[in-house]
């Protein structure tokens, strides 16, 4: 199995941390991302994930390959949702295995932060009010109008900013 | 009444300054011989190719009928006199093959403005008004002219023309019969073809641009030669409100610079600001 996945059932992370388990680690993190019910102030009621995954399992790859790389963790694996999900629902799931504990922080740290810049997957908010928007993608098209590229790097374009 | 047009395309060049042979180099897929002989079986009967004595067995020569240098006579001259004697009774089209920009157009200008009561038809030349031996008409008339033309000593068919009784077209295409000599006329000349040709595309949408474009994925065909080029003729017609500074690319399945060129076949997404996690 690859060690970055898409997925469109619930994500179970005790079953997932069961491919982690290694006799020669001393410590495991994970991290989940949940639906959380509000974003940028407004009221959240469901969340749409969508990937293109044939590259996004690629650059995901990558993502993993380089927190083993990095901070020398034994092993670890990162499962993205994708398809329509609820509040509560979790979204993402990282863990990592390593002789101690302060690899396995690190690697899941660096996987999240990473997945979450560089992997091509796409949130749709559906909001209380019946209205949807793509997060991060209609702040940048208002901006197109208004900003010219000199702008765009005051606010970070690589969309660190939520 | 005029005689019968039969094709003939010179292909026993020594290519001396390209270093291989002019005749295989191919353009979009198709080798210049190739090229040049299916643009004169357009307008001509007959179509031949003209060979020295050691290119016959050549394996791309070889498919055409062949119409093989005399041992005596040096340059395109000698393919002329071979195609006079082959069949004295016909008007020759000769057609250097070493014309990648050559087009149906100018060929069907050649023929209509063809007189057959001069010695030959040939294009004044755009760049210096010369005529244009390897892109002309010889009338039967023209064969016992050359002939003696070149027992005099002189083998330069543009000299040939210039003083006998040839009838000057103007190029419809300036541009349509610059040879090329050299690999970096090659290169250009091979950068304009391309740009010029159109390439069918499949591009896939995704997130907002789906919404905007109105559907997940379209085939088309487009003369846009990066993906730089392809986002804003897309963007144009989809109304797309993403500026190409806040998008990726990527080209089958991988990232791509937005200048990577594009070629046939490629599947290419926009990717928009992405939000995982």
């Amino acid at each position: 199995m690859s060690v970055f996945r898409f997925t469109q059932q619930a994500i179970d992370g005790t079953a997932l941390r069961q491919e982690l388990a290694d006799l020669y680690c001393g410590g495991y993190a994970s991290f989940e991302g949940w639906v959380r019910n509000h974003n940028e102030g407004h009221a959240v009621t469901r969340l749409s994930y969508e990937a293109f995954e044939p590259l996004g399992i690629k650059e995901g790859e990558r993502i993993v390959a380089e927190a083993i790389a990095r901070f020398g963790v034994t092993r670890a694996l990162c499962v993205h949702r994708v398809g329509d999900l609820q509040l509560g629902d979790v979204a993402v799931w990282v863990g990592a295995s390593a002789a101690h504990r302060d690899e396995a922080f690190k690697a899941c740290r660096f996987i999240i932060d990473e997945v979450k810049h560089r992997v091509p997957i796409w949130k749709q908010e559906h909001y209380v009010n019946g209205t949807s928007g793509w997060v991060n993608c209609e702040r940048c098209a208002a901006d197109a109008h208004t900003h010219d590229h000199a702008d765009h790097a005051d606010h970070d374009h690589g969309h660190r900013h939520l | 009444m005029s005689a019968v047009l039969r094709g003939l395309v010179l292909s026993g060049g020594r290519s001396t300054r390209m270093q291989r042979d002019k005749a295989l180099l191919d353009y979009a897929g198709q080798t210049q011989l190739e090229r040049a002989v299916s643009l004169l079986q357009a307008v001509t009967d007959n179509v031949s190719v003209s060979v020295r004595p050691d290119q016959v067995d050549d394996p791309l020569r070889a498919r055409f009928a062949q119409v093989v240098d005399g041992p005596d006579v040096q340059g395109p001259a000698a393919g002329i006199l071979a195609a006079q004697q082959a069949d004295p009774t016909a008007a020759w089209l000769v057609l250097a093959c070493d014309l990648p920009m050559l087009d149906a157009t100018t060929l069907a200008v050649l023929v209509a403005g063809r007189d057959p009561s001069r010695q030959a038809t040939a294009f004044r030349s755009s760049h210096d008004g010369l005529p244009e031996p390897l892109c002309a008409i010889w009338e039967p008339a023209s064969g016992p002219a050359l002939l003696q033309f070149v027992a005099g000593g002189r083998n330069c068919p543009r000299k040939f023309l210039l003083q006998h009784d040839t009838l000057l077209l103007d190029q419809p295409n300036p541009e349509a019969l610059d040879n090329v000599n050299t690999p970096d006329e090659l290169r250009a000349a091979r950068q304009g073809l391309d740009a010029a040709a159109t390439r069918t595309l499949r591009v896939q949408y995704f997130a907002l641009l789906r919404d905007q474009a109105g559907r997940a994925e379209e085939s088309l065909s487009t003369t846009a030669t990066t993906a730089s080029e392809l986002y804003t003729e897309l963007a144009a017609r989809h109304g797309f409100t993403l500026a190409e500074g806040s998008l990726k690319v990527a080209i089958n399945t991988e990232f791509a610079n937005w200048s990577q060129p594009l070629a046939a076949g490629d599947t290419v997404v926009f990717i928009p600001p992405v939000a995982g996690g």
